[in-house]
């Protein structure tokens, strides 16, 4: 109630920084942040990329998988946002943290911060990665910064909806569960890994409206890797993508962030 | 518990609960509980697992609301201020709460920033810290792998970041080997001594008549009895006549013979086979004693009068030995976790 807001902030970064210490130091944190991006881009581009091949897609092909590849990749990232809060519940560090005078909020925008830094490593990686196997950017460097941009924004949003997850189920291993069913899904119900046109009728009317078509579209575009012979998108959602993408985020993150926060006040004075 | 006179009001007292209630569905983890801890004294919360003391703790260090009553700790009130009692408490928990993958340096420096106490701050208190329990060489490793004495004077020296006039400590030895106890009591009572007022809960009688100027005994989220060392050993009686059977289905049939020979009520423990009984007359006592069960022809593994130790408080106050897990325990947990 005395608390300022620059408190929050060094709060929140305080925290950040703590998280950030352990990517470094947690094997799977460290494998999961440099290693399977890197596993994801090779299997992906020389799996599915050449299968695709044969049709005579070509190095294209690649190309156009590599920012579904990314989509998939920084939602999938933001599983460790309620994977590591429900840790450090069960550890009693968030005990620790309530018992201090610090910001209530700031545990949980500290550890969606240090996700977003998480996110970046694993971008870099993976874009290395993907430079190594053919892909190029082939926009401007400012609309290839904003690709990476909305693919950031989008993922942190849906690290809000992990953190509430995180905060609502006791244990690590059900956060991972419990969000794997939901991001399996979104993640392959869209135009990640696929044309749109290769989809039945109902999982496509899903997927032209599913956000994760849209952020991979908006970086596919913003990264100049749309391949020439295709068709342009019939729906509102794909023909602005950026936009559909960032509404979307806007809307998770009105409704998260305040959920989230009053779950974790709900969770922990149990 | 009632003792406080006009002088024992206000900010003498740096710790003070009256009626706290809390329940968790149809289990109720305190009934009532009152609490007054004057400045710069220890008082040990003494209680087998599952009596409450934890969720006092967690009352008093606002992690927790009551149902019912009211708390004040350094003067601010826990309902109303919660912010301003973190600012005066540090709390160690029962597990020890340190991040193990980050170094004992920056679990405490961390602490520190989150203390506010700036960043160049943070850091000289933390190497003091380290310093002060033996931690330095070990301060740029992670916490992970520190042994659990470690851990858990890392986990102390957490609480004792800001220097906070009110220290909380839940069970600060459970877990530790008789090493890592004995160095947990010097570190606590040095710090003690210097003036810090401490609630400390516990399951070791041994414990609380070493570090507590007060004990507060608490069963089923209630208080059965307070007082200091001494007068709870007083509340029991003098000598107790402390004998064990061989025989563990002759239990009940010793415990009647020599009951007529006590000041008061025998108590027995089925687990030992022993039965405790409050004397007066010392060696007179003893040897009828004897006499009569050996008349029966009652078997003893051992026979002894004893000064009382606070573990023969809890039997005569609880009925059962401060070690017995309570069935309550069990689904108050089942609740919470």
């Amino acid at each position: 109630m005395t608390l300022r807001i620059p408190h929050v902030i060094a709060d929140a970064h305080v925290v950040a920084k703590r998280n950030i210490i352990k990517i470094k130091r947690v094997p799977d944190l460290l494998v999961f942040t440099t290693l399977s991006p890197i596993m994801f881009v090779l299997l992906f581009s020389y799996v599915f990329g050449g299968a695709i091949d044969q049709a005579g897609g070509g190095a294209a092909y690649r190309e156009f998988l590599i920012a579904g590849i990314f989509a998939q990749t920084v939602i999938f990232g933001a599983t460790i946002t309620g994977a590591g809060l429900a840790d450090d519940v069960k550890k009693g560090i968030i005990d620790r943290f309530r018992s201090l005078p610090m910001a209530p909020s700031a545990v949980l925008t500290g550890r969606t911060l240090s996700d977003v830094v998480n996110n970046v490593i694993v971008l870099v990686v993976m874009s290395l990665t993907g430079l190594l196997v053919g892909w190029r950017i082939r926009g401007s460097v400012l609309e290839a910064l904003a690709g990476f941009g909305l693919l950031l924004i989008f993922a942190y949003s849906v690290s809000w909806v992990m953190a509430w997850i995180g905060m609502l189920v006791p244990s690590p291993e059900v956060v991972n569960n419990a969000s794997f069913i939901v991001i399996f899904p979104m993640t392959f119900v869209a135009n990640t890994f696929v044309p749109l046109s290769t989809l039945p009728a109902p999982l496509r009317r899903f997927a032209e409206w599913n956000p994760v078509s849209s952020v991979t579209q908006s970086a596919r575009e913003l990264f100049g890797n749309i391949p020439a012979n295709t068709p342009e998108p019939t729906v509102w959602p794909l023909q602005h993508a950026a936009a559909y993408t960032l509404i979307w985020s806007v809307l998770i993150l009105a409704i998260a962030v305040p959920v989230a926060n009053a779950q974790y006040r709900v969770s922990t004075s149990r | 518990m009632w003792d406080q006179g006009p002088s024992l009001s206000g900010m003498s007292e740096a710790i003070r609960a009256q009626g706290l209630v809390k329940r968790y569905g149809k289990v109720t983890a305190l009934d009532g509980v009152d609490i007054s801890v004057p400045t710069g004294t220890v008082l040990g919360l003494l209680g087998p697992n599952g009596a409450g003391k934890t969720t006092v703790v967690r009352i008093l260090a606002t992690l927790l609301r009551p149902d019912a009553g009211e708390a004040q700790v350094a003067g601010v009130d826990v309902l109303t201020d919660p912010a301003g009692v973190r600012r005066k408490i540090g709390l160690s928990g029962q597990y020890a709460a340190v991040d193990e993958y980050l170094t004992g340096f920056e679990n405490l420096d961390m602490i520190g920033r989150l203390y506010h106490l700036g960043r160049r701050a943070s850091r000289v208190r933390a190497r003091e810290l380290l310093a002060q329990f033996s931690l330095d060489e070990a301060a740029d490793r992670p916490a992970r792998t520190y042994s659990g004495g470690m851990r858990r004077r890392l986990d102390l020296a957490g609480a004792l970041v800001a220097d906070p006039p009110v220290l909380f400590l839940d069970e600060p030895t459970t877990g530790l080997d008789p090493r890592g106890r004995a160095e947990m009591w010097e570190i606590i009572q040095t710090l003690v001594s210097g003036g810090t007022t401490l609630l400390l809960t516990t399951q070791y009688l041994e414990e609380a008549d070493l570090l507590a100027d007060k004990i507060v005994v608490i069963d089923h989220g209630r208080i059965i009895a307070s007082g200091t060392s001494d007068e709870l050993k007083r509340q029991v009686g003098g000598e107790r006549l402390d004998i064990t059977v061989s025989d563990g289905n002759r239990l009940t049939e010793a415990r009647e013979l020599l009951e007529p020979l006590g000041t008061g009520p025998a108590t027995h423990d089925h687990q030992r086979r022993t039965v405790l009984l409050p004397v007066t007359g010392g060696a007179t006592v003893l040897i009828e004693a004897l006499r009569r069960l050996d008349a029966v022809g009652l078997r003893l593994d051992d026979v002894g009068l004893r000064r009382p130790t606070l573990d023969d408080v809890f039997m005569i106050l609880t009925g059962h030995g401060a070690a017995d897990p309570a069935d309550v325990d069990v689904r108050r947990r089942q609740v919470v976790r």
